[in-house]
């Protein structure tokens, strides 16, 4: 007891000591955020006053944590890049940053770190922004509690919300993207975990993930993104619980999965997207408990996907569930439920007695000429989906649910 | 013709046919909502039966009830009555008690469910004005044959053939066009052959509630215009409009020209 | 009364009626005859504006038929087959034909007359061919219309019926009207007709009295001046 009372004391002594407290406000004495820094020595504390402040190309090079007081407004100016961070241990939190200058050679950024560890950016907002938040060649970091709103209207002109770029050891949670050009970005970055987010009506991809493995990403929104949200060239990602909600429109997915090897994405809910999860060249993949309600098409698989696992999932009034371009098929569909499913259950041990078989022939035919697309729920179609129900012709005669659930599944 | 349309309604609501088509639709909806629970499938499955069953019921229905009533109508030709309020009265009676049958019998259950406490309550509501829709078209087509054609058996056939074609050979010969001209932009020929036929036409106005999602998946301008915005809706409308419009003025022309 | 200009009607290329001129005057009761297919029904039809002439006018009490419906409140029309509604009841029809022509309380009398009181809240579905002929009547003779036409009257009826039929169409007589009648039976149309017309392949063959027409075809009576008429056009 005592020993910790002077190991306290002893800590106090050194805060006091080292880490001073610095302010800044419009008619302090130090009224730059720029000026606070350069006066600073490390770890100290900078508390930014509310006011506004013209400032761009703010460096923030010692290791420092700046506190914003009823969220700063920190203005640009169209300037340019307005923080940059190229030191180890800097929090920033609490800043309310506008107008990062848009230029075609540069990615400016409301926000960058460089080459640092350990940061910290939380409760930011951020409006008027080319880039947001962006992060070159950082680890050990977290992103939290921000608010990015864009005005991003054409993809070459305007930036992403949340860029990390060769940075592992992430952690992006509870952010709120939108109307930027891709809401999250990950391109080489391993061992990130995205977490609680919500990414909504951006331009291009809600979510968008290149060459970075080992990520988790679990309990985030994508809502009415251009694209909704990409997967590729990744491996060993887990996608855990996500919404994936209105993704509408010619090349909109609620997810693309390009080259994507030994996934898991479990637990997930794709509401009425064109496509829900679009499937390209991805293997070892297990799709579980997952939730596609409403989709033009729940799951569409086009070239080689191989050794991949669709088990437990609920397929609901989509209206197309699976579509696939070949007639091979060496993935596993089990134990899942299919609202379209009119088979029946004599020995009610809760699966169905007949078979399902999700690839309609005239998901087939809607690929080939796609105006058929119209005559969807036709009597005529339904027909000759029918036929081909009974004698497959144009669809993988073993792609077939063995034990299609009764009842919805329930995780 | 509101004396006529009274009479004719009344006389059909009493017959045993609009029992058993109401009784039809109450059990349909019964068994769908109660032994399913799932409003959403109920949707879909009532809409399916909708396309195909409202267009025959409407079609038989309005042919038996011209020929069978035909000695009445000759009675009533010799009243101080219009020809062409006989006629509309007794197309209009038919027609609302088909209608009627319709609403109640899957109403009545959908109420018991409690559906206005449910987001689909839309969805339900433009299946049954598609419903009503397809019954007047029906009803009107049916009327026009059976005016043409005195022979009976030679009537029904036609209407028969005429729910055939529309509920699936037409389906069936759209499509073949489509994929022997799949080389050409499309999106023009399929919308217009989607207003040619009442029962595509109505569909359409459906797969806009249900399926969404994936009519978005298609690249055309023109498409993505209808489908996207409430242009689709308010064309649609106003063609099924023009599709109970047209018979019934064939109906009021025709009559005005016929022996009896 | 009535008046019949050039009437034509052809159905298909079949000629039906070819040039049909006829006057009938107010008063009396005038039997249109002729074997099966002369057009005697198209003619009535005519004149009730069921069927639309290719040519010729008709006017009826002086006002062309061809402007408005409304002259048909002026006649009274009995139909050849009665087929009604089946899930109607009687009292229904009535009330329902009333509804549509205008107040009258004869058919409280007519109904005792030819006692359909037991079957007033039957379905006429439900009714025998004569019982419904007998509803016909009724439906036909509740109004005070100055020109009645009947179709095939006596079809179906029992020798009552029959009998209070014949005294309806003597009182009408009596109180002024004009009664066109259609019928097979000969002896039913030697007892009430005033006065005929044959017609043969569609044009008016003869016209005139009873007793003319055996004058004309030097026979003793009705029937056979009837027969041989068509025995002498066919031989």
């Amino acid at each position: 007891m005592k020993k910790t009372f002077v190991f306290l004391l002893a800590m106090f002594m050194a805060y006091l000591n080292y880490a001073q407290n610095i302010e800044v406000c419009n008619t302090c004495p130090i009224s730059t955020l720029k000026a606070a820094i350069n006066l600073a020595n490390d770890f100290d504390t900078i508390t930014v006053r509310k006011g506004t402040y013209k400032e761009h190309d703010v460096l923030i090079n010692k290791p420092l944590t700046i506190v914003g007081e009823n969220y700063p407004v920190i203005d640009g100016e169209l300037k340019g890049e307005i923080i940059t961070i190229t030191s180890d241990n800097v929090t920033v939190d609490g800043l309310f940053i506008i107008n990062v200058g848009t230029s075609y050679t540069e990615d400016y950024a409301a926000i960058r770190v460089r080459k640092s560890k350990h940061f910290i950016i939380k409760n930011l907002v951020l409006e008027k922004l080319f880039f947001g938040i962006y992060i070159e060649k950082s680890n050990y970091g977290k992103v939290f509690h921000n608010k990015i709103i864009g005005d991003a209207v054409a993809e070459y002109n305007s930036g992403n919300g949340i860029q990390l770029w060769y940075s592992n050891h992430v952690d992006v949670e509870h952010n709120y993207v939108q109307d930027v050009r891709d809401g999250i970005y990950l391109e080489f970055a391993d061992h990130c975990l995205i977490k609680n987010n919500v990414s909504s009506n951006n331009l291009r991809y809600g979510l968008h993930f290149m060459f970075s493995n080992d990520d988790i990403y679990e309990d985030n929104t994508f809502e009415n993104n251009g694209a909704g949200v990409a997967v590729m060239f990744s491996k060993k990602i887990k996608m855990f619980n996500n919404i994936f909600r209105e993704n509408w429109g010619t090349a909109s997915y609620g997810m693309l999965l390009k080259e994507i090897n030994d996934a898991e994405i479990i637990g997930n809910t794709f509401n009425e997207n064109t496509i829900g999860i679009n499937i390209e060249g991805s293997n070892r993949i297990l799709y579980k408990n997952n939730d596609f309600i409403n989709n033009g098409w729940a799951i569409k698989v086009r070239g080689a996907c191989y050794t991949n696992s669709f088990l437990e999932n609920n397929f609901l009034y989509n209206s197309f569930d699976i579509a696939y371009n070949s007639k091979v098929n060496d993935n596993v569909f089990d134990k899942n439920y299919w609202s379209s499913y009119t088979g029946y259950d004599l020995n009610k041990d809760g699966i169905g007695d007949v078979p399902y078989r999700p690839v309609k022939l005239f998901s087939y035919v809607v690929n080939r000429t796609p105006e058929t697309i119209i005559l969807l729920r036709s009597l005529f179609i339904d027909i000759i989906d029918f036929s081909e129900k009974v004698s497959p012709v144009f669809t993988p005669d073993n792609l077939l649910d063995h034990n299609p659930l009764t009842k919805r599944v329930t995780w | 013709m509101l004396k006529i349309l009274k009479y004719s309604f009344f006389d059909l609501m009493r017959s045993r046919w609009s029992y058993v088509y109401f009784a039809f639709y109450l059990l349909l909806g019964i068994v769908l909502l109660f032994l399913n629970h799932d409003l959403s499938k109920a949707v879909i499955t009532l809409m399916n039966v909708i396309i195909v069953l409202v267009p025959l019921i409407g079609t038989i229905f309005g042919v038996m009830y011209y020929y069978n009533s035909k000695e009445f109508t000759e009675l009533l030709l010799a009243q101080p009555l219009k020809r062409s309020s006989i006629f509309l009265g007794q197309y209009l009676g038919v027609s609302l008690s088909l209608s009627m049958s319709l609403i109640l019998g899957l109403g009545i259950p959908f109420i018991l469910y409690g559906l206005f406490k449910s987001s689909v309550i839309w969805d339900f509501s433009l299946l049954l004005i598609t419903g009503t829709f397809l019954t007047f078209i029906f009803t009107a087509l049916a009327f026009n044959i059976a005016l043409s054609n005195e022979n009976k058996i030679k009537g029904f056939g036609y209407a028969i053939l005429l729910w055939l074609f529309l509920a699936i050979i037409y389906d069936g010969m759209f499509l073949m066009s489509l994929i022997i001209f799949e080389d050409y932009p499309l999106d023009k020929l399929s919308l217009a052959g989607t207003m040619l036929n009442p029962i595509d036409l109505s569909r359409t106005l459906i797969l806009l509630k249900l399926d969404i999602s994936a009519l978005l998946g298609y690249t055309g301008a023109i498409f993505k215009k209808f489908f996207g915005t409430n242009l689709g809706l308010i064309i649609s409308f106003f063609t099924l409009s023009l599709w109970v419009i047209l018979p019934v003025t064939r109906i009021v022309f025709k009559s005005k020209k016929k022996d009896f | 009364m009535v008046n019949v200009q050039n009437l034509h009607k052809k159905f298909n290329k079949n000629v039906v009626l070819g040039g049909v001129d006829l006057t009938i005057n107010e008063g009396g009761i005038f039997a249109i005859l002729g074997p099966n297919g002369s057009g005697k029904t198209t003619l009535i039809k005519a004149i009730l504006g069921m069927v639309i002439p290719n040519e010729g006018d008709i006017t009826v009490l002086g006002e062309n038929i061809k402007k408005s419906a409304d002259y048909r409140h002026k006649i009274d029309y009995l139909p050849q087959i009665a087929n009604f509604p089946n899930n109607l009841r009687v009292k229904e029809l009535i009330k329902m034909i009333k509804d549509l022509r205008g107040k009258t309380n004869e058919d409280k009398r007519l109904i005792d007359l030819f006692g359909l009181d037991p079957f007033l809240n039957k379905k006429l579905g439900t009714l025998s061919g004569g019982t419904k002929q007998k509803v016909n009547i009724v439906l036909t003779f509740m109004f005070d219309s100055p020109l009645i036409i009947l179709d095939e009257p006596t079809t179906g009826l029992d020798p009552i019926s029959l009998l209070h039929l014949k005294e309806l169409i003597a009182k009408e007589k009596v109180n002024g009207k004009t009664i066109i009648i259609t019928s097979h039976i000969m002896s039913f149309v030697e007892e009430v007709a005033d006065e005929i017309v044959f017609l043969l392949e569609g044009k008016i063959y003869f016209k005139g009295s009873i007793s003319e027409l055996k004058t004309k075809t030097d026979q003793p009576d009705f029937e056979h001046a009837i027969a041989s008429i068509l025995t002498n056009n066919h031989a």
